[in-house]
C-alpha cells in the first residue's frame, strides 16, 4: 500500500524513530476503511430492502453525519490533544463550512421553493427585494455561490481566513490556556447571534433548508445520499491520513513540544505563535470541510451549529475518545452520537446529564479516554503485581508518562 | 583578565571585546526595584559565575538579557552593536543567546534524541519544519552532543524518564545543540548529587572558551570548582566583582551573603 512510503519517517533504518504505523494500526484502519467505505454503502446499494442485512438511505446518511463528526473531532485533537490548545469554538468553522455550501444549495432549489421565484423563499418572505433591488432581491455576495467550485473554494476559504485572523491576534498577543478557550468560545457565541439576525442575510434563525439539488442530482435520491455517505467516509479517511503524517514529521514534534514546554521552544528560537496559527488554520479548513458535508446530508443549517454548546460537545467526544491519538476522536464522535441518537429517544430528558457524567468520569478517571483503556488496564495490573511482590524492580520513574510502551525498569 | 568592576569609562576602552554588556539597567515589579542601575560585561569566551542572595535579581536578569522581561530603562547589547530590548525571546535565541532554565524545561514525551534534534541549529520556519530530515551532518552533530553531556546510552529513552540530574544535562545539551554564542545557565546544579554536581563542572569547564558561558549558582562548593570570575549581585545591583577568594573576603559581601550562610 502507498501509505507505507508516504508515512516513511526520516530515518526508516533507526529505532530511535518510531512514529510509522504499527502492523496492528494498519490492519484496523484497513478492517475499518474496508467497513465504512465498501460493506456499508454495499449493503445499501445491493442487499434488498426487505433483507434484514439490508442498510436503508436514512441510517447511512445517519452515519455519514457521524463521519463528519468524526472529521471534526479530528481538527479538535491536532490543536487540544497535539498543540494543547483547547479551542472551545471549533463549530464555528464547521458551519461556516457548511453554510458556503448550503448557500449554493438553495440558489439550486429554482423555482422549486414556497414562492416559486429564483431567489430563496427567506428572502421572499424578508423582503430582500426592497433592499437589493438590482439583483431582484439577491444580495450581491451571495451571487458567486450559484458556481459550485466557488462554494467550494469558500468552504476551505471562509473558515481558513476566519481562524487566521481570530489566531493571528490571539497568539500574536500571547493568550493561552483558558483564555484562549474563553475568547474562542467568545467568537463563536458572537457568530452565532450575528447569523440569527435576518438582516445578516443568511436566513435569520431558520438558517438554510429545503435543499433540492446537488451539481444537478436529486439530493434526496439514495444513489446521492450514497455517494455524499462515501465521500464523507473518504474524507475521514484522508483527514485521518494527513493528520498521521503531520503529526510524524519535525513539525508534529515541535507541536507536542509546544504543548509540554512552550518556554523551551520559544527559548530555542522557534517562533511558537507562527506554529500554533498554522495548526488553528488547518483544523478550522478541517472542520469546515466536514461542515460541507454534514449540510447535503441533514438538510439543514441554521445557526444553533454554532452555539457554544455544540463546541463543547465536540471536546467532549474528543475527551471520551482519547486525545494525543487518532483513532480515539473518531471513536468518541461516532460513539457518543450513536447513543446520543438512542438515548434521545429513550432518556430524552437525561440525556444532557448521561453526557455530563460521561465527561466527569472519563476526564477523572479515564485521562487517555476509551482507546488508552487497554493501556491503563495493563498499567493498573502491572502495579497490582508488583504490590503482591514487594521484592520486584520498582515501577517507572516518577516523572515517566503513566502509559509507557514497554517496561521502565532499566 | 582583570578583576576591577568595570566602569562605563572602561567598557568603552574595551567595548569590542565584550559579548554581552548591560548598562544603568532598571526594572521595577509593581513598586519592587528588582534590578537598579545595573551595570554587567560578559567577556567574548569567558565563564563567569554570578551569585547573590533570594531577590537579587539574578533570574530577572537572565529575563531582560533574554527578552523575557524588558527593561524600564538601560541598555542591553550583544557584541556591541545589536540591541537585545528590542527583540523577543526567539530572535535573541537566534542571534546565539541560549537559555537554561532553573527548572528542568525539557520535552518529556519526546526522546532525548528527538529533543536534541529539535534544538539543533537550522532553519526555525514552520515550512521547513514540515519537510525536513535528519542530515548526516546533523546526525553526527547530535551523537556529539549526545557523548559531550553523558546521554548516548539513553538517547531512545523519553525524557521523562531520566533523573533529575540527567534532565539537566539533557537541556544543556539542547543549547549546545544550538551551538550559540553565550551560554545563560541558570543552576545547573540544583537539585544534582554531589558527584552529578562535579561531572557538571567539569562539563561547563569544558566549554569555556568555545562559549561565553554565564553560570548562575548558589552552591559555594561548586561555584569554587567553576573557579572563575564571580559577580555578586545584591539587590539588583553588582555588588562586587572578582576571584572566588576575594569575593568571599569581601567584607559587604560576608555582610550580605555569605556571612549569613556562615553563621545558619
Amino acid at each position: 500500500m502507498a501509505t507505507q512510503r508516504y508515512f516513511r519517517y526520516p530515518q526508516p533504518q533507526s529505532r530511535l524513530m518510531t512514529r510509522t504505523f504499527s502492523k496492528r494500526e494498519l490492519i484496523l484502519i484497513l478492517l475499518l476503511a474496508l467497513g465504512g467505505l465498501v460493506v456499508l454503502p454495499g449493503l445499501n446499494a445491493f442487499v434488498p430492502a426487505a433483507s434484514a442485512l439490508h442498510v436503508s438511505s436514512f441510517t447511512l446518511s445517519v452515519y455519514g453525519k457521524y463521519l463528519t463528526y468524526a472529521v471534526l473531532a479530528l481538527g479538535v485533537n491536532l490543536l487540544w490533544g497535539y498543540t494543547g490548545i483547547l479551542s472551545l469554538g471549533q463549530c464555528l468553522f464547521f458551519s461556516l463550512g457548511g453554510y458556503a455550501l448550503g448557500m449554493y444549495l438553495m440558489l439550486m432549489i429554482g423555482k422549486l421553493g414556497q414562492y416559486k421565484t429564483d431567489i430563496p423563499d427567506f428572502m421572499v418572505f424578508l423582503e430582500f427585494v426592497t433592499k437589493y433591488p438590482a439583483t431582484g432581491g439577491l444580495p450581491p455576495h451571495w451571487i458567486p455561490f450559484k458556481h459550485f467550485w466557488f462554494a467550494a473554494a469558500m468552504v476551505v476559504t471562509v473558515p481558513a481566513v476566519v481562524a487566521y485572523g481570530f489566531g493571528w491576534l490571539a497568539f500574536r498577543s500571547r493568550i493561552k490556556g483558558v483564555y484562549f478557550s474563553i475568547l474562542s468560545q467568545a467568537l463563536t457565541y458572537a457568530a452565532c447571534l450575528m447569523f440569527f439576525r435576518n438582516d445578516f442575510t443568511f436566513g435569520g434563525n431558520n438558517g438554510l433548508t429545503d435543499f433540492k439539488f446537488l451539481l444537478g442530482y436529486d439530493i434526496n435520491a439514495p444513489g446521492t445520499k450514497r455517494v455524499l455517505y462515501l465521500c464523507s467516509a473518504g474524507l475521514l479517511l484522508l483527514t485521518y491520513l494527513f493528520c498521521r503524517w503531520l503529526t510524524s514529521t519535525k513539525f508534529g514534534l515541535i507541536q507536542r513540544a509546544i504543548r509540554d514546554s512552550e518556554n523551551r521552544v520559544l527559548f530555542s528560537g522557534y517562533a511558537t505563535a507562527d506554529f500554533k496559527l498554522f495548526v488553528f488554520v488547518i483544523a478550522a479548513i478541517i472542520a469546515g470541510l466536514g461542515g460541507a458535508l454534514f449540510v447535503p446530508q441533514v438538510g439543514i443549517i441554521n445557526p444553533s451549529e454554532m452555539s457554544p454548546e455544540k463546541s463543547l460537545e465536540a471536546v467532549v467526544w474528543v475527551a471520551v475518545g482519547g486525545r494525543g491519538n487518532m483513532l480515539g476522536p473518531i471513536l468518541g464522535a461516532i460513539g457518543i452520537n450513536s447513543l446520543k441518537s438512542y438515548a434521545t429517544h429513550a432518556w430524552a430528558e437525561e440525556w444532557p446529564y448521561i453526557l455530563g457524567f460521561l465527561f466527569i468520569f472519563v476526564t477523572v478517571f479515564m485521562p487517555k479516554g476509551i482507546i488508552g483503556l487497554p493501556a491503563q488496564l495493563g498499567e493498573i495490573k502491572r502495579r497490582y503485581r508488583a504490590r503482591q511482590q514487594p521484592t520486584a524492580v520498582p515501577l517507572a520513574p516518577e516523572n515517566a508518562p503513566p502509559v509507557s510502551s514497554e517496561g521502565a525498569g532499566e | 583578565m582583570t578583576t576591577a568592576i568595570p566602569s562605563p569609562n572602561l567598557s568603552l576602552a574595551h567595548s569590542k571585546e565584550f559579548i554581552l554588556s548591560l548598562e544603568g539597567v532598571n526594572k521595577t515589579f509593581d513598586g519592587f526595584q528588582a534590578i537598579s542601575d545595573l551595570n554587567f560585561y560578559v567577556d567574548d569566551g569567558e565563564l563567569r559565575v554570578i551569585i547573590g542572595p533570594n531577590g537579587a535579581g539574578k533570574s530577572t536578569m537572565l529575563d531582560i538579557i533574554t527578552g523575557r522581561t524588558r527593561p524600564d530603562t538601560g541598555k542591553v547589547e550583544f557584541k556591541r552593536d545589536t540591541d537585545l530590548t528590542r527583540l523577543n525571546e526567539y530572535q535573541i535565541n537566534r542571534l546565539g543567546i541560549g537559555r537554561k532554565f532553573q527548572t528542568p524545561s525539557v520535552y518529556i514525551e519526546h526522546t532525548v534524541f528527538e529533543n536534541i534534534w529539535l534544538s539543533l541549529e537550522g532553519s526555525r520556519s514552520v515550512w521547513s519544519t514540515l519537510f525536513s530530515r535528519i542530515t548526516p551532518a546533523q546526525r553526527e552533530r547530535l551523537q556529539a552532543v549526545l557523548t559531550t553531556v553523558g546521554l548516548s546510552d539513553q538517547a531512545e529513552w523519553k525524557a521523562g524518564r531520566l533523573s533529575h540530574g540527567q534532565k539537566q544535562w539533557l537541556e544543556i545539551g539542547m543549547l549546545l545543540a544550538q551551538n550559540p554564542k553565550v551560554l545563560l545557565v541558570d543552576e545547573p546544579a540544583a537539585g544534582m548529587t554531589d558527584e552529578e554536581t562535579h561531572k557538571t563542572g567539569e562539563l561547563l569547564h569544558s566549554l569555556e572558551g568555545k562559549h561565553s558561558i554565564v553560570v548562575i549558582e548558589h552552591d559555594m562548593t561548586f561555584v569554587r570548582q567553576l573557579a572563575r570570575k564571580v559577580t555578586v549581585l545584591h539587590q539588583g545591583h553588582v555588588l562586587c566583582e572578582g576571584s572566588v577568594d576575594e569575593v568571599q573576603n569581601n567584607e559587604r559581601v560576608i555582610e550580605v551573603y555569605l556571612g549569613r550562610k556562615k553563621k545558619a
